[in-house]
């Protein structure tokens, strides 16, 4: 393997999250807190969530982790933001079969800058560091649900 | 030691990964095995395998007979008086399991105390909290000094009349350090507790002589040894043993079955419920030889050679923090600048070499360390130094490759 393969999975725009994550701190005001981590490697977020009308208004975390999961933490929040609840859950899908390397119809639904994870389909040890915000999304989604 | 011909024993070295040699760094983790082991577990499939201690047949004989063998091949190894002192387990985690459900539950009460050390593996830390909720009793830690060391004057202090169990690791999996067990047992017993020591990293790179140490328990793994998974051994003194109730119930453990009511064999026995690990104590039995052969004086001198070199190597490369002391066991546990350890340890698994990253089922030590993850190159009989330098080349293309973003 060379740097092209690394650099398939360490995509610019991947790295530019990690450094700059956008959505990063606390929400102020009413809001739903899941804490979530993976017991493998250590990796841990919260997620908080504002979910007003079957709408996410609002998304932020925090946690620490790798470039990855900390960059798809990012991106996810920047994603869901704004969406309807099922428009989030069906992109959560999406991206779990974009993680298995499935072929995935992505003008169904605007994902922007997650596809530049694309690439960590070809390193199946780090496919649960990009589906760990997601994960805390669904399991959030749910309790609130039950609520 | 003639470190080419000891790597012509393990098959599994010769290859490539991602288009470069293999660079297995990850021995604390799991061994590799040696063609010897490979060959006997094949031979006892192929040849008699059968059930132990029950048949009168032939193959059935010569399964127990070498099932047999291997305990004696363990009791050597670590010097334990009898086999009865000897229990095959599922691995070291089983082992201090069985010793907290059975030793713990019936000797512990409120108000006593189980101590331990804050850089004990998960399988040395939750046992005991098991058990201290059911019973009462109150875990505590000694502490460490900065460097990662047990100070005996802080161990006589945490441990006191009240304190009925230490339990301690050997070597750590994660700072490399090698505890004063001999000098630990010996508070321990000044205080009529028992020691319990956690033998994982320990067992496959050094001799043990558990009467010298005075242990009243000794848990470790086969698999961290040259032997296959799923077995470990669970060393007790025969006295504490023997008063133990066995912490699991069935076939093979058993003497007189009642309606109501029913006896156990005797030792070791009694600890081995359901058909035993018959393939995996072979395998361990045909590691140990391999491992005597070579010579554990020699594995040992060799790593700490290894330990030695990649900790003057690694520590040129810019950003690098290394924790515990200097003089350790064979492995250097590490951080890279603001590179987290799955990101290092993906660029190094492109160039083939194989670390662990984690927290290394050690979280306590990763928050005394104040870390939330760390990156670890630990090394067997196997390993050389011009792995190290391979590593520390990767590393190297770890901070350039990174080098834009941090």
């Amino acid at each position: 393997m060379s740097f092209n393969n690394l650099d398939t999975l360490y995509r610019q725009v991947i790295m530019d999250h990690y450094k700059n994550p956008r959505n990063r701190g606390a929400i102020e005001g009413d809001h739903m807190t899941v804490d979530m981590n993976n017991p493998t490697c250590g990796d841990r977020i919260q997620l908080q969530l504002q979910v007003e009308d079957n709408l996410v208004k609002d998304a932020k975390f925090d946690g620490e982790g790798c470039s990855i999961s900390m960059s798809s933490a990012s991106m996810m929040t920047q994603a869901i933001k704004g969406k309807p609840v099922e428009k989030a859950l069906k992109m959560s899908e999406l991206f779990s079969e974009l993680m298995q390397g499935n072929d995935v119809d992505t003008d169904e639904l605007d994902l922007g800058d997650i596809e530049a994870l694309q690439g960590v389909s070809k390193f199946p040890a780090r496919i649960k560091c990009a589906t760990l915000a997601w994960k805390a999304m669904e399991k959030g989604v749910d309790e609130e649900k039950q609520d | 030691m003639d470190i080419n011909a000891v790597r012509n024993e393990f098959p599994i070295l010769h290859q490539e990964v991602n288009g470069h040699p293999l660079v297995y760094l990850d021995s604390s983790a799991t061994s590799q095995k040696p063609i010897k082991v490979i060959e006997k577990l094949d031979e006892y499939y192929r040849g008699y395998n059968s059930n132990v201690h029950r048949g009168v047949h032939t193959l059935g004989t010569r399964a127990t007979d070498e099932y047999e063998g291997a305990r004696e091949k363990v009791r050597r190894f670590i010097n334990a008086s009898s086999t009865q002192e000897v229990i095959f387990t599922r691995g070291t985690t089983t082992a201090i399991n069985t010793v907290a459900s059975s030793y713990g539950r019936a000797n512990l009460k409120e108000g006593d105390e189980i101590v331990i050390t804050p850089m004990e593996h998960h399988s040395n830390i939750i046992p005991w909290q098991q058990v201290a909720k059911e019973t009462g009793a109150v875990l505590k830690y000694m502490p460490l000094q900065a460097n990662g060391t047990i100070n005996l004057e802080d161990a006589r202090e945490t441990i006191t009349k009240n304190t009925k169990i230490v339990a301690t690791m050997h070597v750590s999996n994660v700072l490399g350090t090698i505890n004063p067990i001999k000098e630990l047992a010996s508070i321990a017993h000044e205080n009529d507790a028992v020691m319990l020591v956690d033998g994982a990293q320990s067992a496959p790179h050094m001799k043990i002589d558990v009467q010298d140490l005075d242990a009243d328990f000794y848990a470790f793994s086969g698999h961290k040894m040259c032997g296959p998974t799923g077995i470990g051994v669970l060393y007790g003194k025969k006295a504490l043993l023997k008063d133990m109730e066995p912490a699991e119930f069935g076939g093979e453990m058993i003497d007189f079955v009642n309606w109501y009511d029913s006896t156990w064999k005797d030792l070791p026995w009694k600890f081995e419920a359901g058909t035993p690990i018959i393939a995996g104590a072979v395998g361990l039995g045909a590691a140990i030889d391999f491992l005597n052969e070579v010579g554990l004086d020699e594995i040992k001198k060799h790593e700490q050679k290894l330990a030695a070199y990649a900790q003057d190597r690694m520590q040129q490369v810019e950003g690098m923090t290394i924790y515990g002391p200097k003089e350790r066991a064979g492995l250097v546990t590490f951080n890279l600048s603001d590179v987290h350890p799955h990101d290092l340890a993906t660029v190094l698994d492109a160039e083939g070499i194989a670390v662990r990253a984690g927290h290394h089922c050690a979280q306590p030590l990763m928050r005394w360390l104040e870390v939330s993850a760390t990156a670890r190159a630990s090394f067997y009989l196997y390993n050389t130094e011009e792995e190290i330098d391979k590593l520390v080349e990767g590393l190297q293309t770890t901070k350039e490759y990174f080098g834009d973003v941090f």
